[in-house]
């Protein structure tokens, strides 16, 4: 069994609104309530839910962006919240984050070699020679050519930009990327360039890769294991085999079903539910019961811990042996459109 | 006669690097009741296809050809004239409802605004159609809910005040660019079949734009599919998807990950990328992307060829994309 290097353990981060009267406090918004996970030295976990579900909430509190509320996030054993300051900056090298928006985070007036280079300036120790000659490396390592070092960001595609964004990730060396919708911005004919660079690159360097993204066939492609959160919490994970071929979690399976392009013509509509749009955290019982068709008394009283269904395979739901057993729709497993 | 014929559009941007045409040449028919996709990527000119029937072009485009809704020509009417059709016999939702909207304004009365525009009412009549259309885009609470400000609602719930400014004056023709793009997948469901419910309640005609192939399979009876301007593949869905012609849509159908295909598997890529509109070359426009490319594709644009049943494909390499994989 290879070595866990990133342990996320009961990962909290809660935010008190303005408040909204004189008398009245703020409302707390968990925007992660007790996250724990692990991933493997060189495999790949992705993250799934819907905006608000927490992803990138976590994304920045595993890359010692942000302060949790509770818990902690251990990379290779160190717990990143813990460290002093000057120890933290330069553990960074091992956690490099990339993205969605390679127009936004690239700065427009400098030259793609020295944005690729400044991981390494910022952590001191290298000559401007080192430097450069690292950056252009890494630039070939990504498909570009090693004279786009002296181009600015302008000059590329988003596609191109993107590469430039995982080039500057990669130039530390680092064991973990934290990619958050790396591929979300791009055209679909750029998106497969990337996907497949993620994959290149995880082979021959052996990064680990916390992915996290909407789209759930891409994180089906790029991810060994996935982790589905809805309001804060995990509420199911596995590996993406076992989790998207018999999902328990009936949150998880809305989420399978919604996936277009699975099928043609028109499927049978989503069942008229409630409207699942802004929906705030139940105080007790499960926070999905409001949404979900499945849900029975119990639920609106007993939250649902998340708890192991099958080897490898967790889910928080009462019901997810029943769920787990009821086939997706046909078209999910047909193996996308055709063509293909 | 078709509700909605389009013929030869073409529209000329002028870009700081030259002028552009960023609609080529583009033709189609749209019949009443009918659903039409657009699908292509950024740069394709699919939204500014959109912007030109309707009327809304940037200023500096020159639009050229015919648009012809019902019989009447749109290309050259006076701006008050157009006013007497946008909105009200061709309506349109758009991507983003958070700049779609008036931040200042209630949601009900932005709805009741072309009832009034258009339909001629009076406000408090207008009110209560307002509130009759939230109901019917399935706002909860849509009396309450009238009242509220854009803020106040989640993206999902203002998707749906636009369709509903959108039905408001029951247009012929409903176009929809992007209208989930902003959304989740759960809701984009939830909003794509409203839009296809109420399109076959009204038997309105629905133009859906998107890059998303998945959404167009599900939602449209016909689609076309854009590349740098150009309409290079266009038919009834159902032959494009099993039988795609253009190399372009071969390989933007191979591009796609898929739920189960096999993990870690290489994905086709579409080499280089989607061309600049002012750098378009004068024969076809996939050209330099193309594995199958010979010196005449860079000659002159490919014609329409017939490929199947009321299918066509703009490449005169159709025999060797055939046996291409």
């Amino acid at each position: 069994m290879t070595a866990l290097l990133l342990e996320v353990e009961g990962l909290a981060r809660h935010y008190r609104l303005p408040r909204e009267g004189l008398a009245r406090p703020g409302r707390l918004v968990r925007a992660l309530d007790g996250v724990s996970f692990a991933i493997e030295s060189g495999r790949s976990l992705g993250i799934v839910g819907e905006s608000g579900s927490g992803k990138s909430t976590l994304a920045r509190a595993v890359m010692a962006l942000e302060t949790p509320t509770a818990g902690h996030v251990r990379l290779d054993g160190r717990d990143l919240h813990a460290l002093p300051a000057d120890e933290l900056r330069r553990a960074r090298r091992d956690f490099q984050m990339v993205f969605q928006d390679p127009y936004g985070s690239l700065d427009p007036r400098q030259t793609v070699g020295r944005i690729a280079a400044e991981p390494l300036a910022a952590l001191g120790g290298t000559s401007a020679a080192e430097r450069r000659e690292r950056a252009r490396a890494i630039i070939e390592a990504v498909g570009l050519r090693a004279a786009d070092a002296d181009k600015y960001p302008h000059e590329f595609s988003g596609g191109q930009r993107q590469r430039i964004a995982i080039a500057r990730a990669l130039l530390t060396r680092p064991r973990l990327i934290v990619a958050d919708e790396p591929v979300s911005a791009l055209d679909v004919s750029v998106q497969a360039q990337v996907l497949n660079l993620l994959l290149d690159l995880q082979a021959d360097f052996g990064v680990t890769y916390m992915f996290i993204s909407h789209d759930l066939a891409v994180v089906d492609h790029v991810c060994e294991f996935v982790a589905v959160m809805y309001l804060g919490r995990i509420v199911e994970r596995g590996t993406t085999a076992e989790l998207f071929r018999a999902a328990a979690h009936p949150y998880t399976r809305v989420l399978l079903e919604a996936v277009p392009g699975t099928s043609l013509g028109r499927r049978a509509r989503m069942p008229a539910a409630v409207e699942p749009e802004i929906v705030e955290a139940a105080s007790v019982g499960c926070s999905y019961a409001a949404r979900c068709p499945h849900a029975e008394p119990r639920c609106r009283i007993e939250a649902p811990e998340l708890r192991p269904i099958a080897d490898g395979h967790f889910a928080a739901c009462h019901f997810a042996e029943r769920l787990s057993g009821l086939p997706l729709p046909a078209g999910a497993s047909a193996g996308g459109l055709a063509g293909a | 006669m078709a509700l909605l014929e389009v013929e030869n559009l073409t529209v000329r941007l002028r870009t700081a690097r030259g002028p552009a045409e960023a609609v080529r040449d583009v033709s189609f028919a749209l019949e009443r009741g009918g659903t039409l996709g657009l699908v292509g990527e950024s740069g394709s000119g699919k939204s500014m296809t959109a912007l030109a029937l309707i009327g809304l072009l940037p200023d500096g485009a020159e639009p050229s050809g015919k648009i012809r809704l019902a019989g009447q020509e749109l290309l050259g009417l006076a701006e008050s004239e157009l006013c007497q059709i946008r909105g009200n016999r061709i309506a349109m939702v758009f991507q983003e409802p958070v700049t779609a909207l008036n931040p200042l304004h209630s949601v009900g009365r932005q709805v009741a605004e072309p009832l009034i525009l258009h339909g001629g009412m009076d406000h408090a009549a207008a009110r209560a159609e307002a509130v009759r259309l939230l109901d019917r885009v399935r706002m909860p609470d849509a009396a309450q809910r009238a009242e509220a400000y854009p803020h106040q609602l989640s993206g999902g719930q203002r998707q749906r005040v636009t369709i509903a400014m959108a039905l408001a004056c029951k247009p012929d023709i409903l176009i929809a660019d992007e209208p989930t793009t902003a959304l989740d997948v759960t809701i984009q469901r939830r909003i794509l079949d409203l839009i296809a419910e109420l399109v076959a309640e009204d038997s309105m005609a629905l133009i859906l734009i998107s890059h998303d192939l998945g959404v167009i399979a599900e939602n449209v009876e016909r689609m076309l599919v854009m590349y740098g301007g150009s309409v290079v593949e266009g038919g009834p869905t159902e032959e494009v998807f099993g039988r795609p012609a253009h190399p372009y849509t071969r390989a933007l159908l191979a591009a796609r990950p898929a739920l189960h295909l096999a993990r870690g598997v290489r994905l086709k890529t579409i080499p280089g990328s989607v061309p600049e509109l002012a750098d378009l070359p004068p024969g076809c426009p996939f050209g330099d992307r193309c594995t199958l490319v010979i010196p005449a594709c860079a000659a002159a644009r490919p014609r329409e060829e017939r490929v199947g049943a009321d299918h066509y494909a703009r490449c005169i390499r159709l025999d060797a994309a055939a046996v291409a994989r």
